[in-house]
């Protein structure tokens, strides 16, 4: 009996080739999602558009949704927003570098056991949990006792974004952490070898050679601010006014959004639609910073 | 502009660097036991011998590099310029800047070449015209040439020879009595290596100079003083036999030092 | 021998050596400073919860229903629903993401195309949840009319966490060394069975761990579901496909809006919960690192 013939024709069989397109498919819902998202917000922006104007819109420092006469300033909204988010990259990018420098300089390995939980722990606190803290012990026990109750109530822009700046310190840590981490050690012992002292490896050497990846987890820490809704809703209030004292209630961008979602606006109204013109709004802006934060690592890299 | 004084002899100071009785623990492991060498002042010294025998640990005891590496530990007493660097009111910061090193591989900063060179200077709080001590040290280094038309460019930027004349350019800035080398040309090509040869022979009128070397050749072309290390049997390094260059390589007291020299090992 | 000098420069460095350690110490003192004062924050936190949730926490609590009355309430729907979603979210992502992940680590060429993808996919994981609320409103709830169901919920879920699903899946293939896939390659295997014979194996802890730590991120989610139309007063237990349902962030959301401290007290208690549940899902995540990738030798 002869042996069967082996064909050595290269044809892949049905089956590798289904599986492969299975796969593609799978990876290309990325693109489905990304075509939806951008659809409906652009749908819908475009018939709030319809009834108000763009102008006013953008322009505008007033934001009354729901309460007569209503006013379509989103800047009021943004304001919030920025507010809330500058104070809390105060607070985040000190403790965030200072902790960053401590794991990739100074920790050992037994520090770095203790240190990493404490950050991953944080980072994976769910928000609500974090907004619950803000209203229940910071505002409270904190900001009013040491500012006094005249001067800051319940609900501050402040309160707001100190819970929102424990939430980004672990991204502006573990990103800046791993850019330190990636500086050659030779360039380190360099340094040393000329009479330097540690504090001046890390300021003068290690620091500006990562500082594309500083910058860039900075810049990621603001978007994560920017799209933080559970914190803000607890701590922040529902006051939307364009204003830059951070001891006033105001109302973010995702504050507004959860507030139109929970009451009771009609399908189609002008209130049901401005929660997709703000939605768009913050979208653009997160989606600019990402991509302005990759942008950063690849512009001002240190070749080394 | 180094104020000096001029004497006949060098020996009449003393050697610059004495090792006595030194041993160097990474934890519980030795590296290298009982160390008994002194360095001759302005002169260049070569420390050769078989991978792994210790060299680059002695040669980081001198200046204290080695205390980076949080399980180290040293005994015996390491003198430098009869105080001992040991000792329990001795900053490593301040040994570092009178002991310089140049690596292996050459590690310029990210920064402009004035800024690689005059790096040493402020940090150690240097008054003067920083223009001057950068060209200084940059013709001292032989790279003034090369580089008189790009000091703000990247420091990177330059080939690996000139790489390693700039580490060596920023270790003189900082006017350090003892230059030590750990196998500077290893990384470099047959030309940079010569260059640098050259420039050692230069700079030996200023400082003293420590060279690790693998390159045998290299040691007997370029050094006064031959250090030849082995490890023993308990994987620690020691020194067989410490002299004249050309009395190691042309007629070694030891065995060990004939057989290495003449290739039959290492 | 020409002239020779011994090198003695004249002083003009003025090294200060014991100022500038000092600064450094200060320094690391800040540094020091800044993790005490991080670890505060969660102690204090954690310490609130735990006081504020103690007279609330009893068998009661984790099997009754809401109530307008704290001292009655209880968690059960919410605990549900949690579990539901969960359940749903795991069995869409798992085989979605890491099927994704795989054409992209390991079929994709280097082509404009496949970086398109990849990028797209780092952008999405960076869209805030509350897009993703956004357009999980759009499309599962109005579109699609499925209400305000737990499914709508759970294929909103899933479509938020399915970017770092698949990016810490692809992180997981990328590590495995290639010479496993030369090795599979050698002996006459075809990709795929290259692929889920020697790749997908050797990844397998890495991936786990990422899905299980995505879970825990999804099941502390509360703003998309807002969106949805999860509600805060579900007193019944909910029915997957039909039907009002909650979850327990948006029971913690739900209570922590009553200015009573009594039910800031349930709140919190509902917040214990659900930081036992995401002990439990990262501990399981730590294990599997642990000991499924002491089973693989490379």
């Amino acid at each position: 009996m002869t042996s069967p013939a082996i064909s050595l024709a290269h044809r892949r069989p049905i089956g590798e080739r289904i599986i492969e397109r299975l796969l593609f498919l799978a990876a290309a819902l990325g693109v489905v999602t990304t075509i939806g998202i951008i659809a409906v917000l652009a749908f819908e922006t475009y018939e709030f558009f319809l009834e108000v104007s763009p102008i006013e819109f953008f322009t505008g420092t007033r934001w009354s949704a729901l309460i007569k006469p209503q006013s379509w300033g989103v800047l009021a909204l943004i304001s919030g927003t920025l507010l809330v988010s500058a104070i809390a990259l105060l607070i985040a990018i000190p403790l965030g570098l200072l902790a960053a420098v401590l794991l990739a300089e100074y920790a050992t390995p037994r520090a770095r056991n203790v240190i990493k939980p404490i950050l991953e722990t944080i980072a994976g606190v769910p928000t609500i949990v974090l907004g619950f803290f803000g209203l229940n012990f910071i505002a409270p026990q904190i900001l009013r006792p040491l500012l006094g109750t005249d001067n800051i109530g319940v609900f501050s822009a402040l309160n707001g974004g100190i819970v929102v700046g424990i939430l980004v310190t672990p991204l502006i840590a573990s990103i800046s952490e791993d850019a330190m981490r990636a500086v050659p050690r030779g360039m380190r012992e360099g340094a040393f070898a000329m009479g330097a002292t540690k504090f001046e490896v890390v300021r003068k050497v290690v620091f500006p050679a990562a500082i594309s990846g500083i910058m860039a987890s900075i810049i990621l820490a603001m978007s994560r601010a920017i799209g933080e809704t559970m914190a803000v809703v607890l701590t922040v209030g529902t006051k939307p006014q364009f204003t830059f004292d951070p001891t006033e209630s105001v109302q973010t961008m995702t504050a507004f959004i959860v507030q139109i979602s929970i009451g009771e606006t009609a399908q189609g109204s002008v209130e049901y639609r401005s929660l997709f013109a703000v939605g768009a709004t913050l979208f653009l802006m997160t989606f600019v910073l990402n991509l302005l934060s990759g942008w950063v690592v690849r512009r001002f890299r240190t070749a080394y | 502009m180094i104020d000096r004084e001029i004497a006949a002899d060098p020996a009449e100071f003393g050697d610059v660097i004495e090792l006595q009785d030194v041993s160097c623990w990474y934890g519980s492991f030795r590296a290298v036991r009982n160390i008994d060498i002194s360095i001759a002042r302005q002169r260049i010294t070569a420390l050769i011998g078989p991978s792994g025998c210790g060299k680059s640990t002695l040669i980081r005891t001198m200046n204290r590099m080695n205390d980076l590496v949080p399980s180290y530990r040293a005994e015996g007493r390491v003198l430098f310029e009869s105080q001992d660097l040991f000792a329990p009111g001795v900053d490593p910061v301040a040994v570092r800047r009178r002991v310089g090193m140049v690596f292996q591989k050459p590690n310029p900063f990210p920064k402009s070449v004035y800024d690689n060179v005059a790096f040493g200077p402020r940090i150690n709080g240097f008054k003067g015209n920083m223009d001057e001590l950068v060209e200084h040290s940059l013709r001292r280094a032989a790279l003034w040439d090369d580089v008189k038309d790009k000091l703000n460019q990247s420091g990177m930027a330059l080939s690996g020879g000139q790489q390693q004349r700039l580490c060596i350019a920023r270790t003189i800035a900082v006017e350090p009595e003892v230059i030590l080398m750990d196998e500077p040309c290893s990384a470099l090509d047959p030309r940079s290596t010569l260059q640098i040869e050259e420039l050692m022979a230069e700079l030996k009128r200023d400082y003293t100079i420590v060279i690790v070397t693998h390159n045998m050749q290299q040691a007997a072309r370029a050094s006064d003083t031959t250090i030849f290390m082995t490890m023993g049997d308990d994987r620690a390094g020691y020194v067989v036999e410490e002299g004249d260059t050309i009395q190691i390589f042309t007629n070694p007291k030891h065995r060990l030092t004939e057989d290495y020299v003449s290739g039959r090992f290492g | 021998m020409s002239a020779f000098s011994p090198a003695r420069p004249v002083a003009r460095f003025e090294p200060a050596v014991m100022r500038r350690k000092f600064t450094g110490t200060l320094f690391y003192g800040a540094c020091l400073a800044a993790i005490g004062l991080l670890l505060l924050t969660l102690v204090a936190l954690l310490v609130d919860v735990f006081v504020r949730a103690a007279p609330w926490l009893d068998v009661g609590f984790l099997t009754g229903v809401p109530s307008s009355r704290p001292a009655r309430a209880g968690i059960l729907p919410a605990m549900v629903g949690t579990f539901e979603i969960g359940i749903i979210v795991g069995v869409l992502t798992f085989p979605i993401g890491v099927a994704a992940a795989i054409y992209l680590a390991e079929y994709a060429s280097d082509s404009r195309l496949n970086r398109l993808l990849q990028t797209n996919i780092s952008n999405l994981a960076g869209v805030p949840s509350i897009i993703y609320g956004i357009l999980g409103l759009a499309l599962f709830v109005r579109a699609l009319a499925m209400g305000p169901t737990i499914l709508a919920a759970a294929l909103t879920l899933s479509l938020l966490i399915l970017p770092v699903v698949i990016i810490a899946s692809i992180e997981a293939l990328k590590a495995v060394p290639q010479a496993q896939r030369e090795g599979a390659y050698a002996l006459g295997a075809s990709r795929w069975q290259m692929v889920s014979r020697s790749v997908l194996p050797a990844a397998a802890p890495g991936i786990m761990t990422g899905i299980i730590l995505a879970m825990a991120r999804a099941i502390g989610e509360a703003a998309p579901l807002i969106l949805i139309g999860a509600f805060t007063f579900v007193t019944f237990l909910p029915n997957p496909i039909s039907g009002q349902y909650t979850v327990l962030p948006i029971q913690i959301y739900g209570w922590a809006q009553r200015p009573q401290a009594d039910f800031q007290g349930i709140s919190a208690a509902a917040i214990v919960v659900v930081l036992g549940l995401m002990l439990v899902l990262n501990g399981l995540a730590l294990i599997v690192r642990v000991r499924l990738s002491r089973h693989i030798q490379w």
